[in-house]
């Protein structure tokens, strides 16, 4: 097989294909250095399986030995009992069989279970390559399994057909995870980014602990990133370079925008119904404007009467506009247009982030995102429909990442937002979702189970872990998996863009060799260095 | 090879033997071995007496006015000619045509077959494989089993150099030999300690 020793840590006892199977430790194999989430190597008669542990626990031969324990500081006692009377089990979900061969064929998933008494072996260095692959240029190496340094490599190609999820509670890496991504697909896909970022840590500069900076995305690939800021003043303070600073105007919200905010803005379902009718009374694009003009008098409250709407609704929807009035980058008329610009630059292959600036409460982080994105979506959708009747290009794939999706995505307005539609038509348009949320059991359902890859930290509250993973085959094993996860730069992977589900310590981002060894090529210097070769091979 | 004394009473399972010597018997749990022109026989002592020659006549206490113990020997010399020294040995293994067994013979020991106790050569040989530790575990005796099984692994032991590895692995055989058990595991793990 292979000349690395393996370690040799029991044989399979029981089990069956849905649930796992039991592997009884031998004695020399101590269970305190087991741990869920760790890969394992069947031996079995036919082939080999390849198997992450997902528990540990302790038996006995003798009900007895648990009611009265023997004395273990007796030195033979111990050692005769361990393995024997006392034993640990591990609980194994195989997920693949790797072949007898492993050069003729690749992982297949798993059909059967291995056989009784099969040898139960610690994955070699060797194995888990062969599962997960080399990093490539389309393979993008995310982090390292458990106990060793193999890299595990993310298919971004793949990756990014789909919509994907980042998930884990406050604190347990889901920012830097985030970066990491987001570097890969610049790095190895042929997809664009939009990312709306509220805390202004992917363009220019993060912060990890003890305020030590980390770099972003613009600082290290230049050439393929732009800052977009909606707060110029905080981004000049920062020293960020920005490319662009975006207003929105007035005239770009729509009543869905407002019915969005519902929650936030602590607006009545009455309310909601009044934007519509002030909109048609209005018009789409003058409707705010007018409707903060109106003043208190004979005239306002004929035309609410003719609307039918109450003065108490009226008071509460007045209420709300005006903390979007308070907003300071709406302007009553958008002096340029912002999705032209954005687009502008996702055609250059230019990635864009949209820093928020001081602007980091909820409603302006809904209003904008929810608003560019579904002017954006509408271009992709356009132009998506166009190529395919007239044989024109279709535009790079796009990829946009929010925050806090469950704002957008929670059950009661995940049907109506664009985040919702995008979520669930994998890609028809070529738009495709990352999201970040610290609550996933705050998503519609159906949205999560449309995510293609997760990739999930720590969790700890029950509807979580549920809601994440929810419709995923061995879930009661990964379960446990998860909710052991260490409290930072853990992630459990599980989905679309890796051949089973892996626990990884995320890649080290932040010192100058982490930097270092993105190598920082970008797929558009690739690309161009690829049009130099050309011209070069062709002569001018 | 030490010869100590002669079967006299022969069963499949078991043999008694009369030693040669007053007092003469192997130690509780020692490897004996019997032979006859095409098997050898191995048995571990499992039981001894030492009586009266005449069966129903019992000794008399003469000591009231020696000085010593011994000294009832010397004052009395036909004594050691009026009682007799046994030990029994129960069938654990045997050898054919050089190969060990560790199952019961196919037929019991001759009468007056010669009875040696095994050397540590020998023992060592014999407990390399510990297929004997079911016979001893099923064996109805007047003994404990508990004893015996204990007895015949420390003496056993005392051929082996790395003598706490060879009770560890014998003690493993035995967890699962017992398993459900777990008291006469014990019992027999306590008895170990020398
Ligand atoms: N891959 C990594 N490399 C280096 N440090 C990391 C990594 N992942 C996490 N950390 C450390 O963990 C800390 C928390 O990570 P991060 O800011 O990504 O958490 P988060 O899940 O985004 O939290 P929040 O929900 O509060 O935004 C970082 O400040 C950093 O110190
Ligand atoms: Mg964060």
């Amino acid at each position: 097989m292979n000349e690395e020793t393996t370690q040799k840590l029991g044989i399979v006892v029981s089990g069956s294909l849905t649930q796992g199977v039991e592997v009884r430790l031998d004695g020399s194999a101590s269970v305190e250095d087991m741990a869920v989430g760790r890969y394992v190597t069947i031996e079995g008669q036919k082939r080999r399986f390849f198997g992450m542990i997902t528990d540990v626990s302790l038996g006995f031969t003798d009900q007895r030995l648990s009611l009265t324990p023997p004395d273990t500081s007796d030195p033979l006692m111990a050692e005769v009992l361990a393995g024997t009377s006392i034993y640990g089990t591990l609980h194994v979900l195989p997920m693949l069989t790797i072949g007898t061969d492993a050069s003729l064929e690749g992982p297949q998933p798993v059909k059967t279970v291995p056989s009784h008494y099969s040898t139960v072996n610690a994955a070699s260095q060797q194995d888990v390559e062969l599962v997960f692959g080399e990093e490539d240029e389309r393979k993008f190496y995310i982090g390292t399994p458990l106990d060793m340094e193999t890299k595990i490599c993310l298919n971004l190609e793949e990756l990014v057909k789909r919509s994907n999820g980042i998930f884990g509670k406050s604190g347990t890496g889901k920012t830097f995870l985030t970066r990491l991504l987001l570097i890969g697909m610049l790095q190895k896909s042929t997809a664009v980014n939009l990312v709306f970022d509220m805390h202004n840590e992917y363009g220019w500069e993060g912060t990890s602990e003890g305020h030590r900076k980390v770099k972003a995305l613009k600082q290290l690939f230049p050439s393929s990133v732009a800052v977009f800021t909606l707060d110029e003043e905080s981004s000049r303070r920062r020293k960020v370079q920005t490319d662009f600073v975006v207003r929105i105007g007035y005239d770009e919200i729509e009543p869905e925008d407002i019915a969005l905010l519902r929650q936030t803005l602590n607006l009545t379902e009455a309310s909601v119904q009044a934007v519509y009718q002030l909109a048609r009374a209005f018009g789409n694009k003058k409707w705010i404007e007018k409707t903060l003009e109106l003043e208190d008098g004979e005239e306002t409250a004929e035309l609410l009467n003719r609307l039918n709407i109450h003065e108490a609704t009226f008071g509460n929807l007045r209420r709300g506009l005006e903390t979007i009035r308070r907003l300071p980058f709406l302007v009553p008329k958008s002096p340029d247009n912002t999705v032209s610009r954005i687009l502008e630059y996702l055609d250059r292959g230019i990635n864009v982030v949209l820093e928020f600036g001081r602007y980091t409460d909820v409603t302006a982080y809904i209003l904008v995102a929810n608003l560019l994105t579904r002017r954006i979506y509408a271009r992709y959708r356009d132009r998506t429909e166009q190529a395919m009747g007239e044989d024109t290009p279709t535009p790079h794939p796009l990829v946009i990442t929010i925050e806090e999706a469950h704002k957008f995505l929670n059950p009661e307005v995940s049907s109506q937002t664009i985040f919702g539609t995008i979520a669930r038509e994998m890609r028809k348009y070529n738009v495709t979702l990352l999201v970040i949320d610290q609550r996933p059991g705050g998503i519609d359902t159906e949205v999560m189970s449309q995510l293609g890859t997760k990739l999930t930290c720590l969790l700890d509250s029950e509807k979580d872990i549920d809601s994440v993973l929810a419709g995923v085959s061995g879930k009661n094993e990964l379960k446990s998996v998860l909710a052991k996860l260490e409290s930072k730069q853990q992630a459990l992977i599980f989905g679309h863009a890796v051949p089973m589900p892996i626990v990884v310590r995320t890649r080290e981002y932040g010192s100058a060799e982490s930097y270092k060894s993105f190598g920082l090529v970008s797929q558009a210097d690739v690309k161009k260095k690829a049009e130099k070769d050309i011209e070069e091979l062709w002569g001018q | 090879m030490d010869r100590i004394g002669e079967v006299i009473e022969a069963s499949t399972t078991e043999l008694a033997a009369q030693c040669y010597e007053l007092y003469g018997v192997p130690p509780l749990g020692s490897l004996v071995k019997t032979a006859d022109s095409s098997l050898e026989l191995y048995g571990i002592v499992c039981n001894a007496v030492t009586t009266s020659l005449e069966p129903g006549r019992r000794p008399i206490a003469r000591g009231k006015d020696e000085p010593s113990e011994e000294a009832i020997y010397r004052s009395n010399p036909q004594l050691t000619k009026l009682l007799r020294s046994e030990f029994n040995a129960l069938m654990v293994g045997h050898r054919k045509d050089g190969k060990l067994y560790h199952y019961l013979p196919p037929a019991p020991a001759r009468i007056h077959s010669f009875v040696y106790l095994c050397p540590p050569e020998e023992v060592k040989e014999f407990s390399q494989s510990f297929g004997f530790l079911n016979i001893l575990v099923n064996a109805h005796l007047d003994i404990s089993t508990d004893e015996l099984i204990a007895a015949a692994l420390r003496q056993m032991s005392r051929a082996h150099q790395e003598r706490h590895a060879f009770l560890v692995t014998a003690g493993k055989e035995l967890a699962t030999l017992l398993s459900g058990r777990f008291d006469q595991l014990k019992s027999v793990l306590g008895r170990l300690k020398e």
